[in-house]
C-alpha cells in the first residue's frame, strides 16, 4: 500500500530478470561510454535517461558526488562515473547525459559521456572480470565483462557501485578513502 | 484473508476512536455529577470494541472488555454509585483495553496476568457497591445478578454483536409479563421491525431482539416471509425476514425501553414503533407508515386496514431515538458510528460527512501541490525575462494561476490539519495524575481546542506540552495549604490555550502559581556553572535560564520533574519543529509559557542567500539581522578566527564558502554580507555570505530519501528556477565551524575541510 509505484516497478522488474536468466534467455543492458571505455547496466535498473542539467553542489564530499538535481520534485544525487573511476571530474557539456537508476528504494543519477547501445546479453556471454589485485580495482561493483563486436563492455553492479553512499550515518571519511582507492590507477 | 486483515485495520482504527471517546468520557465523570449520556457513550464504546473483538476472535479482549462493560452497565443502570476509586479503576481498565488492542494489533499474546488486577478491581467495585442501597428506583428490578455472572448468552452476544444490552434490558424486567396488573395499565405497542438484508453481516442477531421484546411483555410476533427468495437464490448470509410484533406491556415499560432493544441496529433497519390504546388484537400487516415514513419498498401490502391511529408513530431510519440522539450530542463530532440527524434518503443513517483516507494519499497530494507551486514560480520567473507590455494576457493568466495555486495549497494543507484538541484532550488525565502525585489541587482550563494545525505538528506537540504542564504543576503551583495562606483559592489553575496568530499557532500554558523564583534560579545557575558569578542578568534572561540543559530548581528530584531534563528538551523539540518558546513570569502571580509553531512542517519561511554560484536557504526563525560590516568592526581572534562587533557584542564569523568549500565566493566580509543568526540555545554567529537574495516560502524536501544526511544541512528545497538549494542547519554549521577554526583562516577552496574528520571531543560534549 505504502510502496511507491516506482519501487513496485523495480520489484517486478527484478523478479522478471530472474525468470529470464533462469530460462537462459537474454538480459538487456544499457551501455554508455565514459571516455574510451564502455560500461553497461541492467536495463531494469534504469528509470530514465536525461540530458545534463546543472547540479547544485553538496558540500564536503568527494568529487565524484557531483551534487543534487531536481527530478520532478524529488531530489536525487548525481555521481560522476569518470571521477568515480579516477579519471578526474567530468567537464560537462550539453551532450552529457545522466542515467537515472533505481537502487532499492533510492533513486540516483550517473553522469556519463553518452549512451551507446542497448545490448541483449545471455548469461553465458558474460565473462568474469580478470583476476586483479583488489588494491588495483575494487572488483565488487563489476558484475562481468562482455564483448560486443570488438568492444569490451564492463557490466556494472549498480547496487554495489555507490554502496558506500547508502548509509545515512555513514562516515564521510570512509567514502573519501574509497574514492582515493578508486583513484589509484 | 486479505479482506479480513483489511477489516481488522478498520476495526483497530475505529477502536482507537472509541477508546478516545471512552477516555474523554471517563475523565469527565466525577462523583456526584454523573451525566448519563456520558456513561452511555462509554458503555457503547466498550461494547463496540468487545463486539468487534468477538468477531475477530480476540478472546482476551472479549473477556476483559466484558468485565469492563459489566461495570459500565451497572453504572448506567444506576446500580452502583460513581466514586473516585471507581473512576480510577475504570480509567485503568480503559488503558488496559488499549494495551490489549495493541497486542491484538501486533498479533502477539498479551503477557499473562496482565488484566488480573484490574479485573479483580472491577469485580470488587461491583461486589462492594451492589450491597449499597440502590440510589435510583430503576435499580430495584435490576436486583437479579445481571452481569456479574456472565452466561452463555452474554458470551454469544459478545460474538454476535450487540444484543447484550437488549438482554440486560430484558432481564431487568424479568417479571412484568407474569405480574399482569390489569389491562387498564397496559399499553399495546405495534412494532414493525424490518432489518436491512445485511444486518447479520454486522454481527447482529434479530432473535435476541425479539427475545428481549418478549421479556418486556406479551409479544405476539409475526414473521413475514414475503421477501424470501426461492431456495436456489437464497443467500445464506443475508436476512430476508421482517417482523411485526404486537407487544402488550406494562405502562411502566416506556418507549425508551423498546428503543433500547433496537439501539444497536437503529441504523440498519426500518423500525416503526407505535403505541395505541388497548384495542382488539390486530392485524398482521401493520400500519403503513405515517407521513414521514418512507414507504417500505419491496414489501407491498398497502393494507386496507389503516392500522391503529399512529399515536406516537416515528420512523427510525436515520433519525435516532431520543436517548441515542442525546448521547450522540455529547460525543460531539467524530462519532465512530455516524448517526447524523438528517433523514435525507432512506439510507438508514449511512450518510456520513467524513471519510477515512490513507495518509499516504494525502501526502502524495501535498507533494504534487508542492510541485505545482514550484512549476508556477518557474513560469513566473521565465515570464519576467519576456519584453514587458507584450504579453499582457499571459501575465494576467499567470497571476490567476498563482492565486489558484495558493488556494489549492491552503486547501490541501487544511486536509492534513487537525484540531489540537487531540493533544489537549490528553492533558486532563496528566493533570489528574500530577495532582495526585504532588498532593496539589489543580484545575485545568483549556481554550481554543479547535485550532487546527498540521498533523505532524500536532503529533509533535504531545511531549513538549506534557513537560510544560508537569513543570507548571510541580514547580509553579503551590500546595493547597500554602495557597490558602496567601489568599489564593485552594486549587491552582493551569490554563492551556491555542490560537492562530499571523500564520503560526501560538500555544500558551499559564499557571497562577508562585512564578519563577529568580533569586533561586540565578543561584542555581551559578552553582551549576551555567552562569558566571557576578554576571548581571535581566529578569527576562534569568527566566530563560530554565531552558538551559541540566538546569533544575527542584530541591529534590521528584517523580514528576526535577531531573534537569525537561525544559531544555522542550525547547529542543520545539525548535526542531521550527518554533520558539518563551516564558513570562510574575513572582507570586504565576508564569506563562508561550509556544509559537509553524502551521505546517511541509513549508518553511526562508531567506535565500547566495555564496559563489550556489544558493542556500536559511530558516527565517534563525535570522536576527543581516548587515555589511565596516572594516573597523572586524577583528582577528588569536589569529584563529574572525570576530565582529555587532550591537555591542562580539560574534564569531563563519565563512560559509570556506566551510563548504565553495569556489568563486566573496572572501571579504566587508564586501559581502554578514547574516547574524541565532541557534535555539541563543548563541549567535555571523555567517558571511555573498548576497541576500530575498525571503521566500520554500517546500521542504528530503535529501536523505535518495542520499544521506549532510553536516550543516537540514534539508533541501527546489527554487523557482527548478534548481535545488540546500536548507542550512545553523546549529550544525556552528558545530562544524567550531572545530575547524584553523581552516577558516587558511583558505582551502574546494577541498574537504577537516571539519568532517570525525567528532572532536568537544563536539561530543556538546551534542
Amino acid at each position: 500500500m505504502s510502496m511507491s509505484s516506482s519501487m513496485a516497478l523495480a520489484t517486478v522488474g527484478g523478479s522478471r530478470s530472474d525468470a529470464l536468466s533462469l530460462n537462459g534467455t537474454e538480459d538487456q543492458y544499457v551501455s554508455f561510454t565514459v571516455g574510451t571505455e564502455e560500461y553497461g547496466v541492467n536495463i531494469l535498473a534504469v528509470r530514465e535517461i536525461r540530458g545534463w542539467t546543472p547540479e547544485s553542489r553538496l558540500p564536503n564530499l568527494p568529487d565524484y558526488v557531483r551534487g543534487v538535481i531536481n527530478l520532478r520534485g524529488i531530489i536525487i544525487p548525481i555521481f560522476d562515473l569518470r571521477a568515480r573511476f579516477g579519471g578526474g571530474k567530468t567537464e560537462v557539456t550539453k551532450r552529457h547525459v545522466v542515467v537515472v537508476i533505481q537502487v532499492g528504494e533510492r533513486t540516483r543519477g550517473i553522469l556519463v559521456d553518452a549512451i551507446s547501445d542497448i545490448l541483449a546479453i545471455g548469461p553465458d556471454a558474460i565473462k568474469p572480470p580478470p583476476d586483479v589485485d583488489s588494491g588495483l580495482i575494487d572488483a565488487e561493483y563489476l558484475s562481468g565483462l562482455y564483448t560486443a563486436e570488438n568492444r569490451m563492455v564492463t557490466l556494472l553492479n549498480v547496487d554495489k557501485l555507490f554502496a558506500n553512499e547508502h548509509g545515512d550515518h555513514q562516515d564521510p571519511v570512509d567514502s573519501r578513502a574509497i574514492a582515493a582507492n578508486a583513484a589509484t590507477p | 484473508m486479505d479482506d479480513l486483515s483489511r477489516f481488522k485495520q478498520t476495526y483497530f482504527d475505529e477502536s482507537a476512536e472509541l477508546m478516545a471517546v471512552a477516555e474523554a468520557g471517563l475523565l469527565r465523570l466525577s462523583p456526584g455529577d454523573v451525566d448519563m449520556d456520558e456513561v452511555n457513550a462509554i458503555f457503547r464504546a466498550v461494547h463496540s470494541i468487545k463486539g468487534g473483538a468477538g468477531a475477530f476472535g480476540f478472546s482476551e479482549l472479549v473477556a476483559f472488555s466484558h468485565e469492563f462493560e459489566t461495570v459500565m452497565d451497572e453504572l448506567r443502570n444506576g446500580a452502583i454509585p460513581v466514586t473516585t476509586d471507581l473512576i480510577d479503576t475504570l480509567i485503568r481498565a480503559n488503558d488496559l483495553l488499549g494495551q490489549l488492542l495493541g497486542c491484538a494489533g501486533d498479533e502477539i499474546d498479551p503477557p499473562p496476568g496482565l488484566t488480573d488486577d484490574t479485573v479483580a478491581a472491577l469485580r470488587h467495585a461491583l461486589a462492594a457497591n451492589r450491597t449499597g442501597d440502590p440510589p435510583q428506583p430503576v435499580a430495584e428490578s435490576a436486583a437479579p445478578p445481571a452481569s456479574a455472572t456472565p452466561d452463555d448468552e452474554d458470551d454469544e452476544a459478545g460474538i454476535f454483536g450487540d444484543a447484550l444490552a437488549a438482554i440486560h434490558a430484558a432481564r431487568a424486567d424479568d417479571d412484568p409479563p407474569g405480574t399482569g396488573s390489569g389491562t387498564a395499565d397496559r399499553v399495546r405497542w405495534t412494532i414493525r421491525f424490518r432489518p436491512k438484508s445485511d444486518l447479520l453481516l454486522s454481527g447482529n442477531e434479530p432473535a435476541y431482539m425479539l427475545r428481549a421484546l418478549r421479556r418486556l411483555g406479551e409479544a405476539d410476533i409475526h414473521c413475514h416471509l414475503d421477501d424470501l427468495p426461492a431456495l436456489a437464490d437464497l443467500d445464506a448470509e443475508l436476512l430476508h425476514l421482517s417482523w411485526t410484533i404486537t407487544l402488550t406491556a406494562d405502562a411502566s415499560v416506556g418507549r425508551d425501553r423498546i428503543d433500547d432493544v433496537f439501539e444497536f441496529v437503529a441504523d440498519d433497519c426500518d423500525l416503526q414503533i407505535s403505541a395505541d390504546a388497548p384495542l382488539p388484537a390486530v392485524v398482521e400487516p401493520s400500519a403503513p407508515a405515517a407521513s414521514a415514513a418512507p414507504p417500505p419498498p419491496a414489501r407491498t401490502e398497502p393494507s386496507a386496514v389503516p392500522g391503529p391511529p399512529a399515536a406516537q408513530t416515528t420512523t427510525t431510519p436515520a433519525t435516532t431515538s431520543p436517548a441515542t440522539a442525546k448521547s450522540d450530542g455529547a460525543k460531539t463530532d467524530g462519532p465512530a458510528k455516524p448517526r447524523s440527524g438528517n433523514s435525507g434518503g432512506d439510507h438508514g443513517g449511512l450518510t456520513t460527512h467524513t471519510i477515512r483516507v490513507d495518509l499516504d494519499k494525502i501526502d502524495r497530494l501535498v507533494n504534487m501541490v508542492g510541485e505545482m507551486v514550484i512549476t508556477q514560480a518557474m513560469i513566473a520567473e521565465h515570464l519576467r525575462d519576456l519584453p514587458p507590455g507584450q504579453f499582457q494576457e499571459l501575465q494576467e493568466g499567470l497571476e490567476q494561476l498563482a492565486q489558484h495555486t495558493r488556494e489549492l495549497r491552503e486547501s490541501v494543507m487544511s486536509i492534513r490539519a487537525q484540531p489540537v484538541s487531540s493533544v489537549f484532550s490528553r492533558m486532563p488525565r496528566l493533570v489528574r495524575e500530577c495532582a495526585t502525585m504532588t498532593g496539589k489541587e489543580v484545575l485545568l482550563a483549556t481554550s481554543g481546542e479547535n485550532t487546527e494545525v498540521d498533523k505532524t505538528v500536532v503529533e509533535n506537540l504531545v511531549d513538549p506540552l506534557t513537560h510544560m504542564i508537569r513543570n507548571s504543576i510541580d514547580h509553579g503551583l503551590e500546595g493547597p495549604e500554602e495557597r490558602e495562606r496567601i489568599g489564593k483559592p485552594r486549587a491552582g489553575t493551569v490554563h492551556l490555550s491555542a490560537q492562530h496568530r499571523s500564520g503560526r499557532i501560538v500555544i500558551e500554558v499559564t499557571d497562577d502559581g508562585r512564578g519563577i523564583n529568580r533569586a533561586k534560579v540565578l543561584s542555581k545557575a551559578i552553582e551549576k556553572g551555567l552562569v558566571q558569578p557576578g554576571a548581571s542578568l535581566t529578569d527576562e534572561e534569568i527566566d530563560n535560564l530554565i531552558f538551559l540543559p541540566g538546569f533544575s530548581t527542584a530541591d529534590q528530584v521528584s517523580n514528576l520533574s526535577g531531573r534537569g531534563v525537561g525544559m531544555d528538551v522542550v525547547r529542543r523539540n520545539i525548535s526542531a519543529l521550527g518554533g520558539r518558546i518563551g516564558v513570562y513570569s510574575t513572582p507570586g502571580e504565576g508564569s506563562r509559557f508561550v509556544l509559537s509553531l509553524p502551521l505546517t512542517l511541509a513549508v518553511l519561511d526562508g531567506m535565500v542567500i547566495s555564496v559563489g554560484e550556489e544558493r542556500f536557504v536559511l530558516p527565517l526563525t534563525n535570522i536576527v539581522e543581516s548587515l555589511r560590516p565596516k572594516p573597523v568592526d572586524l577583528h582577528g581572534l588569536v589569529n584563529k578566527c574572525d570576530v565582529m562587533m555587532a550591537r555591542g557584542e562580539y560574534v564569531r564569523l563563519v565563512y560559509l564558502h570556506r566551510l563548504f568549500g565553495i569556489p568563486k565566493a566573496v572572501d571579504d566580509a566587508t564586501r559581502g554580507l554578514v547574516v547574524l543568526v541565532e541557534t535555539e540555545d541563543g548563541s549567535r554567529l555571523g555567517l558571511v555570505v555573498d548576497e541576500v537574495l530575498g525571503q521566500q516560502q520554500v517546500v521542504i524536501k528530503s535529501l536523505e530519501s535518495n542520499f544521506r544526511r549532510l553536516d550543516g544541512v537540514a534539508a533541501a528545497t527546489i527554487l523557482g528556477d527548478g534548481r535545488v538549494a540546500l536548507i542550512l542547519d545553523v546549529a550544525g554549521l556552528r558545530e562544524m565551524s567550531r572545530h575547524s577554526g584553523d581552516s577558516d583562516r587558511a583558505r582551502p577552496t574546494a577541498t574537504p575541510t577537516p571539519a568532517l574528520a570525525g567528532p572532536s571531543p568537544r563536539q561530543r560534549q556538546t551534542v
